[in-house]
């Protein structure tokens, strides 16, 4: 490693604390927005703006009781939350949030198989969900873990074969390279809309989010995987769902809206001043909030898909769409040479 | 009857169309005014002055209890919620011919169905159902409320019945 021991523990405590501080306002947001679209108020009376609104969910959380079910598998039901979370705090580990901070990269593992890291570990986290549901060992959860288990996996590989495309584009998979390409050339959401199209509502699907969100299905599973876990365990599993969220933000922006570039100087390219370094990890971080705010906008629009809809949109439309995609790239670069 | 299903071109069926347009209309949404009432810093306004909220005692234009402990309301009130303790006046000048005056009245709010009959039956028009709808309390003794607190949440009521005078 060729950064010091105590600049690499910032970057992963700045990181960590980072994905969390987004994780709880985006709980927040999700609920101001929710009430927003209803043409309510939303969470306004815990400080500011309702800005506290978390620490008091969080008390809240944290003080209930904390209920393991008689009939549940208990090493299991254990660690279904962690296994939904951690894969998370992991993938932040390559994503590049900055470009340059006085000489120090703004990512915290620059290793050059970025993109299969990230799909590795993010496929991990469908293993929480399923073996919630399992553990459970009660009816609604194990529906929920079954259907997770289809869906996730449908959808993995369409997510992996839009990333493809920009593989072969870039011809890195290296996550800090692929948005110097885009910084140096032009967003790839310009070169690559299919392949962006697919990517978005393939992760919409792989975090469980309308209108996909199969797995927990209120009206019809009553909660599905989560329904027997109370306490910190089901702020795990919420937190999860956030903290994947703002991973697949963070993935959409880095891989297609040109991580922490903007097209035009002096952010076109790596910083060497301080302020432009700093600047850039304030875009990025406005490109994943943007795409929050866009998660949870569709999440209050749309109704949930019919099951059989979405293994149709999965594997008759997404599947050869992004088959497609990946040979007309292939097509065009060996056209140009 | 038979309905012919209409016949979606491509682009419809992708659903597109209707999830752009979707989003379109809530994102319409969002800077709207909102509907929401603030509730213990601001009141919802209730359905006219005849809304039946909790009974109250209410005094004349001129700031004196009208009620004169006829006990009719405590008689016709079916949870039997109203108790009074009846009193003697000691009469002076103009309105010398009232003789009566509650000692106390109590209402056990607990009790109260809000069905308006003390109102109705009062032949001094003394006692009114008003806006209070949130009344709550700590412990069942504080929710029967006195004389006092009666006539505070009654006040003053303006209306053409004046018993003290002419009498």
């Amino acid at each position: 490693m060729a950064e010091d021991l105590p600049i690499l523990l910032l970057k992963i405590g700045g990181a960590v604390l980072g994905l969390l501080t987004i994780v709880a306002y985006t709980v927040l947001l999700e609920r101001r927005v929710a009430a927003w679209i209803q043409d309510r108020v939303g969470p306004n009376r815990v400080g500011p703006l309702g800005l506290m609104q978390p620490l008091a969910d969080f008390i809240k959380l944290v003080t209930k009781e904390d209920i393991l079910p008689a009939y549940a598998n208990r090493v299991y039901y254990i660690l279904a939350p962690a296994l939904v979370m951690i894969p998370s705090l992991l993938v932040i580990a390559v994503i590049p949030w900055g470009s340059y901070l006085g000489g120090v990269k703004g990512v915290i593992a620059d290793i050059d198989t970025g993109v299969l890291f990230v799909f590795a570990i993010t496929s991990l986290a469908v293993y929480g969900i399923v073996l919630a549901g399992w553990s459970s060992n009660s009816k609604y959860p194990f529906l929920g873990g079954i259907r997770s288990s289809a869906q996730m996996i449908s959808y993995e590989v369409c997510l992996g074969l839009s990333v493809v495309s920009i593989i072969m584009q870039t011809g890195t998979l290296n996550l800090s390279q692929i948005v110097e390409y885009q910084a140096e050339h032009t967003w790839l959401m310009v070169c690559q809309p299919l392949a962006f199209f697919i990517f978005v509502v393939s992760a919409f699907a792989e975090t469980n989010r309308l209108p996909f969100d199969f797995p927990e299905a209120e009206q019809e599973l009553a909660g599905g995987y989560n329904i027997e876990y109370s306490s910190m365990k089901f702020a795990l599993f919420f937190m999860g769902e956030y903290a994947n969220m703002t991973i697949a933000s963070a993935l959409a922006a880095t891989l297609f809206l040109g991580g922490w570039s903007l097209p035009f100087e002096p952010f076109n390219a790596p910083a060497t001043a301080l302020w432009v370094g700093i600047a850039h990890i304030g875009i990025f971080l406005a490109k994943v909030v943007a795409f929050l705010f866009f998660f949870i906008w569709v999440r209050w629009t749309l109704p949930r898909f019919r099951y059989d809809q979405l293994m149709r949109i999965g594997w008759n439309v997404m599947l050869p769409l992004a088959l497609v995609n990946v040979f007309v790239t292939g097509a065009i670069l060996l056209w140009r040479g | 009857m038979m309905l012919q299903r209409p016949r979606l071109s491509l682009w419809e069926k992708s659903y597109l169309p209707q999830i752009l347009k979707g989003l379109w209309l809530t994102l319409k949404h969002i800077p709207r005014r909102k509907v929401t009432v603030q509730y213990p810093e601001q009141r919802p306004t209730l359905h006219g002055p005849h809304y039946r909220g909790a009974p109250t005692l209410v005094k004349d234009p001129e700031g004196r209890v009208k009620c004169v402990s006829c006990q009719l309301c405590e008689f016709v009130c079916p949870p039997k919620a109203i108790r009074i303790t009846p009193g003697h006046r000691q009469p002076a000048g103009a309105d010398a011919n009232v003789e009566k005056e509650p000692r106390g009245f109590d209402i056990d709010m607990l009790r109260c169905i809000y069905c308006g009959l003390c109102q109705e039956v009062c032949p001094e028009e003394a006692i009114f159902l008003k806006r209070h709808f949130a009344i709550t309390g700590y412990s069942r003794e504080e929710l029967v409320f006195g004389k006092e607190k009666l006539l505070e949440l009654g006040g003053v009521h303006q209306d053409q019945i004046w018993k003290w005078k002419n009498k």
